[in-house]
């Protein structure tokens, strides 16, 4: 029986979690709006495997950020940092009134996370490839402690280009590092055009195999599938096997003009687009 | 321990890194008060990448098994690692060789220790030219300089066995990260314990005033600059010595003082003489106005020769008699 089988998620968790997904759009285009420029459509093919983390799946506190037995997470697609403020604030890490302000200067919020000014931002990144690193001395760490969190690590799929991705995942294996879950955010899209022309990475499964993980497949925007997934793996009893969650996402999810379109890894929305994105969003709110 | 009974044990002529080591108080002091400040509570781990026999670590490894994490030659990987660790309230020590860890890994020390601000300890070892006919792949002639530039880093040289000792146990509560740049061990004594009671990051050691001129040297320079000062002083010349143990944040009062009689200066660094001990004493003077003369000794700005290290100090003027002859340049300049 696959994991997701065992944990099935009731109806009220699954239209809680996809609420949130749509809040996480709404705030991302807000917050851009302020800064002028913005990764959107990173933000949104991840939008559900947040909500599902932060609402469903990870052990947080209400307002203590720095509780030490919390789950950890770590961003290594750090350039979708916009659609993780607004989670941070509402889980009471942060003040609201902070987000306003988002990238202004001297505002703590940048386009990329930064541990030593945002309360609930477990680690900084922004350079590509070093978040599950980070995830693995925190397991690590936990183990020497007696703490038995999780180190979730939402890794791009761009970032499988990265070398240390591959030390690291080498090491999380030979270190027995169960505790390390791994998201790979497979929007199948980088900077320049589709990861496969840029700088191909399939087999990617069979890659995270080879490394010694579990691996497991899943439609990164369907949170009645991603919840339960994600729960059974953060559920384990005394892991040793790191594993891995090949999310299966579309780019710009929610806003069909920027969905799969290489010219949106980075942009703006001007006004009258803007809210022609949000009726977008909106609608979708409303079908589900 | 199997690789352990497996080492062959070599004639004292056969020249192999794992041999030298019971020749190498430097790297027992290493792990000695790595243990120590482990046994009196200090949250240390200690991590390599496949080094915990030409480090020393072996003995850490050994004495605190569970908190000793061997991470295979993947350095990038074993920062992060490290830097993860220390956002949990652990104090990570990481030893690599100087030619590698802060050249390959300087993005991860930046970006995860650094400006992330945890208090990771990074142990650059073999630094220098030390590693001789290695090769200059393994000749670290850079790691000052780059790790000078990273804003919020603590860079440090002990001179000797002693020093390494107490600027491990000046670390104790010390927030920020820090990079130590050690030798291969065999450095000479320069210190008791005793003499280095009161050791500070950041505060230079006066072994003599000079009205003539001033040597300031750091880490494995100490020792040949004060056998060069010695002699000259036994001629009368009034040479002064000053050791510049702690690069940054470096100790602008002494520098100060040192020039403040207007006597010429000589840095000595076993280092490029761009970016390191003399560029950093430069940018003092520089920035006071002083009209000190400065004479920068070290590596000049070339790729290191291929030699064992004690030719290569000959060659580089890096011994006590080439240090003497800079020295003796300077004072015939007047």
């Amino acid at each position: 029986m696959s994991p997701a089988a065992t944990n099935a998620v009731d109806r009220e968790t699954i239209e809680r979690l996809e609420e949130r997904a749509l809040f996480i759009r709404k705030e991302t285009i807000r917050l851009i709006s302020i800064a002028k420029v913005g990764h959107y459509a990173s933000a949104f093919s991840c939008a559900e495997i947040l909500s599902t983390l932060f609402y469903g799946v990870m052990d947080l506190k209400q307002g203590e950020p720095d509780w030490p037995d919390r789950d950890r997470f770590m961003f290594g697609k750090g350039h979708a940092a916009v659609a993780l403020y607004p989670i941070l604030a509402d889980h009471g890490f942060l003040d609201r009134e902070v987000l306003d302000e988002y990238t202004k200067l001297g505002n703590p919020l940048g386009d990329h996370p930064d541990r030593t000014r945002v309360p609930g931002v477990d680690f900084s990144s922004g350079s590509i490839g070093h978040a599950l690193s980070a995830g693995l001395g925190m397991v690590l760490a936990g183990r020497l402690d007696g703490r038995d969190f999780n180190s979730f690590v939402l890794l791009g799929d761009g970032e499988q280009n990265e070398g240390q991705v591959w030390e690291a995942a080498m090491s999380a294996a030979h270190h027995r590092a169960g505790r390390v879950i791994v998201i790979i955010d497979r929007n199948r899209y980088c900077l320049d055009g589709e990861v496969d022309e840029v700088m191909g990475i399939e087999p990617l499964d069979e890659k995270w195999r080879a490394f010694g993980w579990d691996v497991h497949e899943v439609d990164g925007h369907d949170v009645s599938a991603l919840c339960p997934l994600l729960r059974s793996l953060a559920d384990r009893e005394a892991p040793e096997q790191p594993a891995v969650v090949i999310a299966h996402t579309v780019k710009g999810k929610g806003v069909p003009f920027m969905e799969s379109e290489i010219g949106w890894h980075l942009g703006y929305l001007s006004p009258e687009d803007e809210a022609k994105a949000l009726e977008y969003i909106e609608s979708a709110a409303q079908r589900s | 321990m199997a690789a352990q009974q497996t080492i062959q044990r070599t004639t004292a002529e056969s020249w192999t890194l794992l041999d030298l080591l019971d020749q190498a108080p430097g790297l027992h002091a290493l792990a000695d008060a790595l243990i120590e400040i482990t046994e009196e509570g200090a949250p240390v781990v200690a991590l390599t990448g496949d080094l915990k026999y030409s480090n020393g670590l072996v003995r850490y490894a050994e004495r605190f098994p569970e908190r000793f994490f061997n991470m295979g030659i993947s350095e990038q990987n074993m920062v992060s690692v490290a830097a993860g660790m220390a956002t949990t309230g652990l104090t990570p020590f990481v030893a690599d060789f100087a030619s590698f860890l802060p050249l390959l890994c300087c993005e991860q020390i930046r970006t995860d220790v650094a400006y992330s601000q945890l208090p990771v300890r990074l142990i650059g070892h073999h630094a220098g030219i030390t590693l001789g006919f290695y090769g200059t792949s393994h000749h670290a002639t850079e790691d000052l300089s780059i790790t000078r530039a990273i804003a919020n880093l603590t860079v440090v040289a002990p001179t000797d066995a002693a020093m390494l000792a107490a600027s491990i146990r000046a670390s104790v509560g010390w927030e920020q990260p820090i990079y130590y740049r050690i030798g291969r061990g065999r450095e000479p004594d320069v210190y008791t314990p005793a003499e280095l009671r009161d050791f500070e990051f950041g505060r230079a050691i006066w072994h003599h005033w000079g009205g003539d001129a001033v040597v300031i040297a750091t880490g494995s320079m100490v020792a040949p600059a004060a056998e060069a000062v010695e002699r000259l002083r036994g001629e009368g010349h009034e040479v002064g010595l000053l050791d510049m143990h702690t690069i940054k944040p470096i100790d602008r009062q002494a520098i100060l003082m040192a020039s403040a009689g207007g006597a010429p200066l000589i840095t000595v660094e076993e280092h490029n003489t761009v970016g390191g001990l003399g560029a950093a004493v430069s940018e003092v003077l520089a920035d006071k106005g002083s009209r000190s003369r400065l004479r920068r000794h070290g590596i000049p700005d070339v790729y290191s020769l291929i030699g064992p290290p004690t030719h290569l100090y000959r060659h580089y003027g890096l011994e006590g008699a080439g240090i003497e002859a800079v020295i003796r340049e300077e004072l015939e300049r007047g």
